[in-house]
């Protein structure tokens, strides 16, 4: 359902990304994991047109997008297909979890209130979170409201949800909350892209895995066959040491 | 306190008063009103980085904060005529506070609305809404909560500096107090007086600041 070819971008005279491949099909959790300043956040940030890539094309449902120059109205039409989970939440902060939920729905997709509050208060539920529905979000602790914004995310039944190292703004001991509500996820069906330094979270969920270092893939493949039996000495490499946090 | 002067500080408080109540805090109150206007338009151009309009927002601001108050006030009442252009008093100092005070809450907005992360922009895009949904819902009331303090600065300050409407014959309550010395020559005692009804407005204005910036600080949690 998700696939990038050849994606390539610079900022100034920095290549950040060197022609990136990258597919996802429909329930796929597919994880991206390498180094830190690999061009992993930049990839997820350019399929969602947060970052202007410089060339590539996209294909999504498909239908096909020229990354250079696509439109900002074929950009807002595809946002409204898909989610983005942030490292640092992005919760809006003057609103409540509910209407943090809620407010893609009744804004941008013009659901009646009623209907959208009761989608929300479903999806707040899903994440562990009926009790917290109006509080804002400097009332919340991280692992809060990185749940919040998972349910603001599922609320728009998106596509695909692209996640940027959920986790790792959190302490270690709120981690394990989140990754639970991303594994419900996991199992109810949801295509999700992730990347994350979340190894353990990666093996156990992952159907997908792409390993990127430098800009470029250096491996991809079922999930599976990339953490058992990798192809590449670097990839091994990086498994071994557990990655970046570990 | 010898009899006529108290019977004049008395008799003079309603007609100073009464001024306040119908000229300095309409004048206050409409043209901030139109400051606030002018102000969120030009900071958002700004904020967006309108071409040309950005332009023409630097300079009217340069303009209008490079100048003083004053002396715009004059152009505008005095000079304009020359130029066929005839204001009555009133009208004329609502422009040119609109405008004067709009240049520097501009800023103010301006600035608040960079100090707004820019994850906040690009949530709302995420979550599927344009730029101006997310700048109306988002954006801006996380901006406005920010420059609420700043801005009550700026109206506080403002109902003093129309004291300098009186300048262009509007009578307001320092050019009343202005004429009722003229009749009785008592400078200290009314001067005096007129400062003390300016400190009444503004202690209600800060008091008014305070509950608004309560309220604000409920509405965004703890951390604002
Ligand atoms: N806006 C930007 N301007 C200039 N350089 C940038 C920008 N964003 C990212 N970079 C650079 O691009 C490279 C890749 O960054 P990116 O954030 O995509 O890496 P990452 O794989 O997500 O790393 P991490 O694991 O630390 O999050 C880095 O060298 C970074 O410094
Ligand atoms: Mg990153």
């Amino acid at each position: 359902m998700l696939e990038v070819r050849n994606i390539r971008k610079s900022f100034g005279g920095l290549e950040v990304l060197k022609g990136v491949d990258l597919t996802v099909s429909r329930g796929d959790v597919a994880v991206i994991l390498g180094p830190s300043g690999s061009g992993k956040t930049t990839l997820l940030r350019c399929v969602n047109f947060l970052e202007p890539a410089d060339s590539g094309t996209l294909v999504f449902d498909g239908e096909e997008f020229q990354l250079g120059h696509v439109s900002r109205k074929d950009a807002a039409r595809l946002r409204k297909k898909t989610a983005f989970v942030f490292q640092n939440y992005n919760l809006f902060l003057n609103k409540t979890a509910l209407q943090n939920v809620t407010e893609g729905l009744i804004v941008a997709r013009k659901m009646p209130r009623a209907q959208a509050e009761e989608l929300g208060r479903r999806a707040l539920d899903r994440v562990g979170l009926s009790g917290r529905m109006g509080h804002y979000p400097s009332q919340l602790s991280g692992g809060q409201q990185q749940r919040v914004a998972i349910a603001r995310a599922v609320a728009t039944d998106p596509e695909i949800i692209y996640f940027d190292e959920p986790t790792s703004a959190l302490d270690p001991e709120l981690t394990g909350e989140v990754l639970a509500v991303m594994r419900r996820l996991a199992e109810d069906g949801m295509t999700m892209l992730v990347v994350t330094h979340e190894l353990g979270f990666a093996r156990t969920v992952a159907t997908r895995a792409v390993f990127m270092e430098d800009g470029a893939v250096v491996e991809a493949g079922p999930a599976r066959q990339l953490f058992e039996n990798p192809g590449q000495a670097r990839t091994r490499a990086f498994l071994q040491t557990g990655g970046p946090s570990a | 306190m010898d009899e006529r002067l108290l019977s004049i500080i008395i008799d003079s408080f309603p007609k100073i008063l009464v001024p306040g109540l119908l000229v300095t805090l309409p004048l206050t109150a409409i043209a901030f009103a139109f400051a606030m206007a002018i102000a969120v338009a030009a900071a958002l151009v700004q904020f967006a980085r309108v071409p040309v309009a950005t332009q023409l927002c630097r300079f009217y601001i340069w303009i209008f904060r490079g100048t003083p108050l004053l002396v715009q006030l004059f152009v505008v009442f005095y000079g304009l005529p020359r130029a066929g252009l005839t204001l009555d008093p009133f009208p004329a100092a609502v422009i040119v506070f609109s405008l004067n005070e709009g240049a520097y809450c501009a800023e103010t907005v301006r600035a608040a609305l960079e100090a707004v992360p820019a994850g906040q922009l690009e949530a709302g895009y995420c979550a599927g809404m344009s730029y101006l949904q997310t700048m109306r819902r988002i954006i801006l009331p996380q901006a406005m909560r920010t420059a609420f303090p700043s801005l009550s600065n700026s109206l506080i300050a403002m109902v003093k500096d129309t004291s300098l409407a009186s300048n262009i014959t509007v009578v307001e309550m320092f050019r009343a107090t202005e004429q009722i010395n003229a009749t009785v020559y008592e400078p200290l005692a009314l001067y005096i007086e007129v400062g003390l009804v300016y400190l009444l407005f503004s202690t209600a204005l800060t008091w008014l600041q305070g509950v608004g910036e309560r309220r604000l600080g409920a509405y965004q949690g703890k951390g604002g």
